[in-house]
């Protein structure tokens, strides 16, 4: 029988999403006290990272302006939204939720413009995650009573987050805040502020009461301002280790509550017994998700050497399907890299990993020749005393490493200043069950990854952050206690 | 693959040489096919899901639909058969549109033993092959020598191809080694006609037992895998297919064989259809997307595609009264 007939090329048509259903201003203000207003710092520009086109020009909030938004929001706090009864916060919050399902294509494309993620993950996994925060938390603004912490909230929350999941991540902070009782000064990041401005009109449309939710836009200087302000009860960062443990410093001594959710270097062990097709796409899931852009990637494969040459041969063949380029193609896989500047730390780790030693390979791909790229890519022969093994990379780059045995793979996985997450595959329940228990990271997934539920608490050990969000467990950080 | 016998790649000496290590015995192949990396449900299922929201449009759809139409063995399969029935379905396989001959033919009809002599008579030299359902289809509950009975009648009547159904019972009660025996005797059987071996993996139920039925089949000689009889529910899902196409790309990787992969029954709308080549081209890769090594066991599909066709060529619908009734 031949094994070679004529080769049939299958090509996907372009199949972009439509850019129609947003509406880009030139420029944006900030928001505060409801209203759209302007800030006193400098204007900067938020690009496409897929072309490089410039977007819109994005007010500077500085000190006086966020002095104006903690304002706003402490005396929304004390006069409306701290003693409105919870039942009908949950309204507000259930309307918010249900325009974010009203809306979700607009903001899937202008996440997905602003940021670079293909649109099948913002349209299938970021918007729809979003709506259910809010569904989900707006069910417990009724029932703090039995949250086990308390009914009272804490005040003001100032909060910054990062540009890798722009509107998820605030959902996380704003809808736990609110259902709790706070009001909040939220910093979204300065290369993806489009989505939370869009949310900023999303709460004008659900009446939501003025300076409940208040948005500054800035870089570095404007987080910081906002994180040392002294009205700000409540600090809830998610982002880099370094920025962390600036706002940490920052913070201590004043009686802010803290919680920080920050980088990660996940471990994703798989054993011989592993369902080794559904691994690697738990891999290909864990590194290429979201470019990489995930703090709790699976950036370390710790594999077992007995199956290390398979898997690594099903995995690149994986790796050659994926289609990396347009973002709002339908087809994407991987979009473009968040900034410039996020492109250079990548080249230069890879660089490293490749001074170091490692062996670098990556699938054939014609990359777009504007807009920030890289290619899906992974590291062989790598060892613990590699950079490439210890730094968060925050993009598609996956270093490959080898055990031997369930015990050498724990040391292995455990070896970082880093605990957010990490996997375990195996077709053995009770080997799962053991080494979840003794890996230290804040989520161990078990013959899955990247798999994110509103119910569920997420947050780091070590380096890697304290506190959590998501679930009963992500009420404690805005409420007060039960005791107090 | 840890759990693989030593095997010579490029040795295709004849139907399940490579594997006599493991052949020899049901304790044997159930080490070997026991051995074989697991399936996660949820992951597979998942993996099917993601590769179904593929966006195929415009040039893409034209390519998939008429590439469709050339991989679908029309079916009929009922106890109602006649002559007249089966040389409609025969006519139909040649010129699916009659408003439009440049639409291709079905790769083949698929009929009961006894009218495969009036489908090859219908057929003649058009290139439309014919496939006969064997082994006391569907149910496979027979004695071997009434299998290989109904085999031999359907190659003798003129069938270019054997669909043959496993004995689920000897499957499910671990005698893989009857299992695989009664293959490779109806391989034998077959004569210069193509085995597809049937599973009917509704009532194997699980991932993991379809991967093992796959590589049970591919060792025993099978030239194509096929999910269904369409007589039981669920029959062709995409998760299913999934796990097949991975055996065959495996299986090629070790033996440099390839092996087709034919689901069967409840594929019904093109873009289903167009689901199912996006996961060939994407899991087994693009060596598959060939009616060599690809069919659909369909009925109804193929009207469905003949409509999606006429909309891409004219850009409007037309309704189902503008379509032959096979």
């Amino acid at each position: 029988m031949s094994t070679e007939t004529t080769k049939t090329v299958f090509e996907y048509a372009p199949a972009p999403e439509s850019r129609a259903v947003v509406d880009i201003k030139a420029s944006y203000g900030l928001f505060v006290n409801g209203e759209h207003v302007e800030g006193r710092g400098t204007p900067f520009k938020t690009v496409n990272p897929a072309t490089e086109e410039v977007l819109a020009e994005v007010a500077e909030a500085d000190e006086a302006d966020i002095d104006a938004a903690v304002k706003a929001a402490r005396r929304a706090y004390e006069k409306v939204w701290g003693p409105m009864p919870g039942k009908e916060r949950a309204k507000y919050l259930y309307r918010i939720a249900r325009i974010i399902q009203e809306r979700s294509r607009e903001l899937a494309v202008l996440e997905t413009i602003d940021n670079g993620k293909p649109i099948k993950e913002s349209r299938d996994v970021d918007v729809p995650t979003v709506a259910a925060h809010f569904f989900y938390y707006a069910g417990w603004a009724d029932k703090l009573e039995f949250s086990g912490y308390g009914t009272t909230p804490l005040g003001v929350a100032g909060q910054v987050i990062p540009w890798n999941f722009p509107l998820l991540m605030l959902a996380w902070k704003v809808a736990p805040a609110l259902a709790c009782g706070n009001t909040v000064v939220l910093k979204p990041a300065e290369t993806t502020p489009l989505t939370a401005l869009l949310f900023a009109e999303i709460c004008q449309q659900a009446d939501l009461p003025p300076g409940v939710v208040n948005i500054v836009t800035g870089a570095g200087r404007t987080g910081q301002a906002l994180v040392s302000h002294p009205g700000v009860d409540k600090v809830a960062f998610t982002g880099s280790t370094d920025v962390g443990k600036a706002i940490a410093r920052a913070v201590a001594g004043t009686d802010k509550k803290v919680t920080l959710e920050l980088g990660g270097k996940a471990a994703n062990i798989v054993f011989d017994d592993a369902p080794l097709d559904q691994a690697v796409e738990g891999i290909v899931n864990g590194i290429f998700f979201n470019q990489g852009h995930v703090c709790c990637a699976g950036s370390r494969l710790l594999v077992q050497e007995s199956i290390a040459d398979d898997l690594l041969a099903r995995l690149k063949r994986r790796m050659s399907t994926l289609r990396v380029g347009d973002p709002l193609d339908k087809n994407t896989d991987i979009g473009a890299i968040n900034s410039a500047e996020q492109l250079a730390r990548i080249r230069e780790l890879s660089a490293i990993g490749e001074a170091e030693g490692s062996e670098r390979w990556s699938p054939a791909c014609d990359l777009p020749t504007t807009g920030y790229w890289f290619p899906p890519t992974l590291f062989t022969g790598v060892s613990q005393a590699h950079r490439i093994a210890r730094e968060e990379i925050f993009g598609p780059v996956l270093s490959v490493l080898t055990f031997r045995t369930p015990s050498e793979a724990v040391e292995k996985a455990n070896n970082t200043p880093y605990g957010l997450s990490a996997g375990v595959w195996s077709d053995k329940g009770s080997l799962i069950l053991k080494i979840a228990a003794e890996l230290r990271a804040g989520v161990v997934w078990a013959n899955t990854f990247n798999k994110f539920d509103p119910t569920s608490p997420f947050g780091g050990f070590k380096e890697s952050g304290y506190g959590r969000e998501g679930g009963r467990h992500g009420l404690e950080a805005y409420l007060k206690g039960a005791d107090q | 693959m840890s759990a693989s016998p030593t095997i010579t790649p490029g040795v295709t000496s004849g139907p399940g040489s490579d594997f006599s290590d493991v052949t020899g015995s049901d304790a044997a192949l159930r080490r070997f096919l026991h051995g074989l990396p697991g399936v996660d449900q949820v992951g597979a299922e998942a993996r099917a899901a993601a590769l179904g929201t593929r966006s195929i449009k415009t040039t893409a759809k034209e390519f998939a639909i008429d590439l469709a139409i050339r991989m679908v063995d029309l079916t009929t399969l009922e106890g109602a058969d006649t002559a007249g029935k089966v040389r409609a379905l025969a006519a139909k396989a040649m010129l699916p549109d009659p408003a439009d001959q440049t639409c291709p033919s079905t790769a083949a009809v698929c009929v009961y033993p006894d009218l495969v002599a009036v489908a090859k008579q219908t057929l003649g030299e058009s290139g439309v092959h014919v496939a006969a359902v064997a082994t006391a289809f569907p149910s496979g509950r027979a004695a071997l020598d009434i299998k290989l009975a109904d085999t031999r009648d359907a190659v003798e009547a003129g069938a270019d191809e054997i669909d043959m159904v496993i004995d689920r019972g000897a499957f499910l009660s671990g005698h893989y080694r009857q299992v695989y025996d009664e293959i490779v005797a109806v391989r034998e059987a077959c004569g210069s006609a193509h085995l597809k071996v049937i599973f009917e993996t509704g009532e194997l139920q699980t991932y993991d037992n379809v991967r093992r039925a796959s590589w049970l089949a591919m060792m025993a000689g099978a030239h194509f895998i096929k999910t269904s009889t369409g007589k039981v529910q669920p029959a062709a899902t995409l998760p299913v297919t999934l796990v097949m196409l991975e055996a065959v790309r495996d299986f090629r990787e070790a033996t440099g064989r390839m092996v087709g992969v034919k689901p069967a029954g409840g594929i019904r709308t093109s873009k289903d259809a167009i689901k199912y080549l996006v996961m060939v081209n994407e899991v087994a890769g693009p060596d598959w997307l060939d009616p060599d090594w690809f069919r659909f066991g369909a009925s109804t599909l193929l009207n469905d595609l003949l409509m999606q066709r006429t909309k891409m060529t004219t850009g409007r619908y037309s309704g189902p009264d503008y379509f032959t009734l096979d």
